[in-house]
């Protein structure tokens, strides 16, 4: 099948021919398969905003090119737009982004600029807000009285009420607290499982992208570091350190243990793994 | 050791928005004293309380019923205003909106500048405070350039500079990622260990409580839990029942125990972790 | 895009001029402004733009930076160029169709032009070489005698100074925003006058309350760090005045005096 986003050779250049040039993205590579949950990390200043607002066309490649479902999306540089209804991109804070009168209302303003009208527009809205697990009864209220977490699940329902192919996600949970966190990542879950789409969710947080991808994007001072399934990724812990990025606690605890001669898989990253692991040397072990 | 901060029965309500909605209770009944010199962790979901309690430090709030004490002035007593806010200061999560001044060293001298602290002297609390907080060599610089780390840093610099006795640091690590995060974390626990300032960190992370003196989990406008960090997060069912996390190695620990391995709740760094765990394994 | 904006134009230096009072170099512009009014003729007008050349010079602003900041202003001076060419009557030099060109057209023009180019980079070479924050500094200081007359000087140089802060902050916000509305397909480039100002609402709304938010956060920030007004404040660089800002105000006396007395007598 072929995938549903190519990175190909995508460089971005800021500030060409003046003392501050710099790239921010370098002979990037990478595809993404329809229906696949892929977690993007790397530090502050990796490239990994540039990337991603490279996905849906905000930005332009200084060279190589993005595909979307096999087609240049800047063969037609005046139908961007479709790219962005088809890659659907929530920023960090998207709440800050709100501005109409009512829940409803800023829901629309995405699938309205579609061309979506009636019937069609409403169940968008609807759907899209029972995805990010707001009650109907939310729709008629101003946006700006509701909570911080409730603002950011209108600004998410806002762009899944595009229905796009691919829902790009920048660090959706940043700031909010340990509970809000898990249940709006509930929420992600939920809505890659039901509808099959695409999503890329890019994180800070080591915890959180493990615990929910399938595939995981390492982003190093604009080059793909590593690419490959959380556990091969976190196989390499040493490597993730010395790059200067975190691993999840657990990873680190499971490598303290190989150090102190307990040899648990390198390549854990959940408690419940760990635990499993223990228990099952344990056991092993109880003849001694 | 004397009192830092103190409050006796606090009691706060927000008004209500519209007209018929009830008024919010923010903290009801709070009864905590501070010490001088402690490294205090307050913990709690959004909405528990905790950023109301830490604006009744400085008097940005003041108490709606009960008292609060910095160093013992009472914060209702209005001709002591400026000798609290010397005392006690505060770093807020936005780190954009905290700053005043396009010139990193003009910031961090606005305070002692309101103080009215002669010209000389303001020179050397800016250097010492900028020094305190790893910042010198971006004196001259614009703030809105540096990370948002090092925008906090700046923050903690402009408070240094009034020479308090204690930081409240209100969800100052919030909108950081890990590394700048990290940079708050580590300057804050130097001021703390070689200045002896009392730092007070409000957050809902539970992995910056881990070598903290005292972690206070507030919920529902009141303290649920009070003690050391593994004090605290051994008591699993009760901080999940609140709605917070437990550290996964605390999660690991618990989960062990309860399939029959021996291993104490108290070990909450990784290092610690993974002692308790070979140990009783061998 | 909108990054590229540079606002306040000042570029860090250690040149004489960089070194001089605020309040020196304020002075001198209003020097300069009366002198470049009060030049008649090509003598005088000589001595201004050598002034000109020798300050460029002495504070290292290169003759590009400087032509670039006429730049926002080329449509004003092209059109006051033009208006005075074509529509001052006196001895024909040329004419073709309905314009006609007089000798002194072309001689008013030419001073025109060259009297707001000379303003215009004369004012810019104060903010290239002065710092906003000592700018604001150097009003309230000069500006300081009203108070007595209930003018909040204080207060307005610290609203200068507040708003320059945080000009560049609501720039890189306004971007992000207008990214963030674009991404759900928001189309600023298309449709009539009307409907291009609709599409700014998008835009607005989010950048006025965020506005509004950091200005919340900012004045209780503010008051936490002992802010109460003007009263009783200290700086941490108080302006004062040195030897080299006596002689660079008596310079500047002279030298508009001088031009003053050469245009009296027609030079």
């Amino acid at each position: 099948m072929e995938p549903i986003l190519q990175v190909q050779h995508l460089t971005h250049t800021y500030g060409v021919d003046t003392p501050f040039e710099r790239s921010a993205v370098e002979d990037m590579n990478f595809d993404i398969q329809d229906g696949e949950f892929v977690g993007i990390i790397g530090h502050t200043g990796s490239g990994k905003s540039t990337l991603i607002q490279h996905l849906n066309g905000l930005l332009k490649p200084t060279s190589g090119r993005i595909l979307f479902s096999g087609r240049d999306i800047w063969a037609q540089p005046k139908k961007i737009r479709d790219v962005r209804f088809q890659v659907g991109l929530v920023f960090q804070y998207p709440e800050y982004q709100l501005f109409e009168e009512t829940v409803y209302k800023d829901i629309a303003f995405g699938p309205a600029n579609m061309g979506k009208t009636g019937a069609e527009l409403d169940r968008c809205i609807r759907n899209a807000a029972e995805f990010v697990g707001l009650q109907p009864q939310y729709l008629d209220r101003s946006p700006f009285e509701l909570s911080g977490g409730q603002k950011r699940r209108v600004a998410l329902a806002g762009v899944i009420a595009m229905e796009p192919r691919v829902l790009v996600l920048d660090e959706p949970s940043a700031g909010l607290d340990p509970e809000g966190r898990e249940s709006l990542l509930r929420n992600i879950r939920d809505y890659h499982h039901k509808t099959g789409g695409t999503v890329i969710l890019v994180s800070h947080s080591m915890e959180e992208i493990a615990r929910n991808v399938d595939r995981i994007l390492v982003l190093k001072s604009a080059h793909v570091l590593m690419d490959g399934a959380p556990g091969e990724v976190f196989s390499r812990s040493e490597e993730l350190l010395a790059a200067g990025l975190d691993v999840p606690q657990i990873t680190r605890v499971a490598m303290a243990l190989r150090r102190r001669g307990v040899l648990v898989s390198p390549a854990v990253y959940t408690v419940e793994e760990l635990e499993r692991e223990l228990l099952a040397l344990r056991k092993g072990g109880a003849g001694c | 050791m004397s009192t830092m901060l103190q409050t006796e029965k606090l009691e706060y309500s927000y008004p209500a928005l519209e007209e018929g909605e009830e008024q919010t209770r923010a903290l009801r009944g709070v009864d905590l004293t501070i010490e001088k010199g402690s490294f205090v962790v307050v913990l709690g979901h959004n909405g528990s309380g905790k950023s109301t309690l830490a604006k009744h430090f400085n008097a940005i709030l003041l108490p709606m019923g009960g008292k609060v004490w910095v160093e013992g002035m009472d914060t209702v007593d209005e001709t002591r205003l400026l000798d609290i806010r010397r005392r006690v200061g505060m770093v807020f999560q936005n780190p954009d909106n905290q700053i005043v001044s396009n010139v990193v060293e003009e910031d961090v001298a606005f305070a002692p500048e309101n103080l009215g602290v002669p010209t000389e002297e303001i020179r050397r609390r800016v250097d010492d405070a900028l020094g305190a907080v790893g910042m010198s060599e971006f004196a001259r610089h614009a703030p809105h350039l540096l990370s948002g780390g090092q925008k906090q840093r700046i923050a903690i610099a402009g408070v240094i500079a009034m020479e308090p006795a204690c930081i409240v640091l209100d969800e100052a690590t919030a909108m950081l990622d890990p590394v700048g995060r990290q940079e708050v974390l580590t300057t804050a626990r130097r001021l703390n260990r070689e200045k002896r300032i009392t730092i007070v960190l409000i957050t809902h992370h539970m992995n910056e409580a881990e070598d903290a003196d005292r972690v206070i989990v507030m919920d529902n406008g009141k303290i649920a839990m009070d003690g050391t960090p593994q004090e605290v997060f051994a008591r699993v069912e009760e901080i999940e029942a609140i709605g917070l996390t437990v550290p996964d190695t605390v999660q690991l620990l618990y989960d062990l125990r309860r399939n029959g391995v021996d291993v104490p709740l108290s070990a909450l760094t990784v290092d610690e972790c993974a002692d308790a765990v070979a140990a009783a394994l061998k | 895009m909108l990054k590229d904006i540079t606002l306040g134009q000042y570029f860090p230096g250690n040149t004489p001029a960089h070194r001089l009072d605020p309040r020196t170099k304020l002075l001198l512009v209003v020097l300069y402004i009366v002198g470049v009014f009060s030049a008649k003729f090509v003598i005088s007008y000589g001595v201004m733009i050598l002034t000109l050349i020798v300050c460029a010079r002495i504070s290292k602003v290169g003759a590009r930076a400087m032509l670039r900041g006429l730049k926002p202003v080329l449509i004003i001076i092209i059109f006051t160029g033009l208006l005075n060419m074509f529509f001052t009557p006196g001895d024909p030099l040329l004419s073709f169709w309905i314009f006609h060109i007089s000798r002194q057209g072309l001689r008013l023009a030419v001073f025109m032009v060259l009297r707001i180019m000379l303003l215009i980079t004369g004012t810019f070479l104060l903010t290239y070489t002065t710092s906003p924050i000592r700018l604001t500094d150097g009003l309230e200081q000069l500006l300081n005698w009203m108070k007595r007359i209930h003018v909040p000087v204080h207060e307005l140089a610290m609203m200068m100074s507040i708003a320059l802060r945080f000009i560049p902050t609501l720039i890189e916000e306004t971007d992000k925003i207008m990214s963030a509305q674009k991404a759900r397909g928001a189309d600023f480039e298309s449709g009539n006058l009307f409907q291009r100002a609709r599409a700014m609402l998008p835009i607005l709304v989010p950048l006025f309350i965020s506005a509004f938010r950091r200005a919340d956060e900012l004045a209780v920030a503010m008051e936490c760090r002992c802010y109460h007004g003007g009263e009783g404040r200290t700086k941490l660089s108080p302006l004062r005045y040195a030897g080299r800002d006596y002689f660079a105000l008596a310079a500047g006396v002279c030298l508009t005096a001088g031009v003053m007395v050469l245009g009296y007598f027609g030079f």
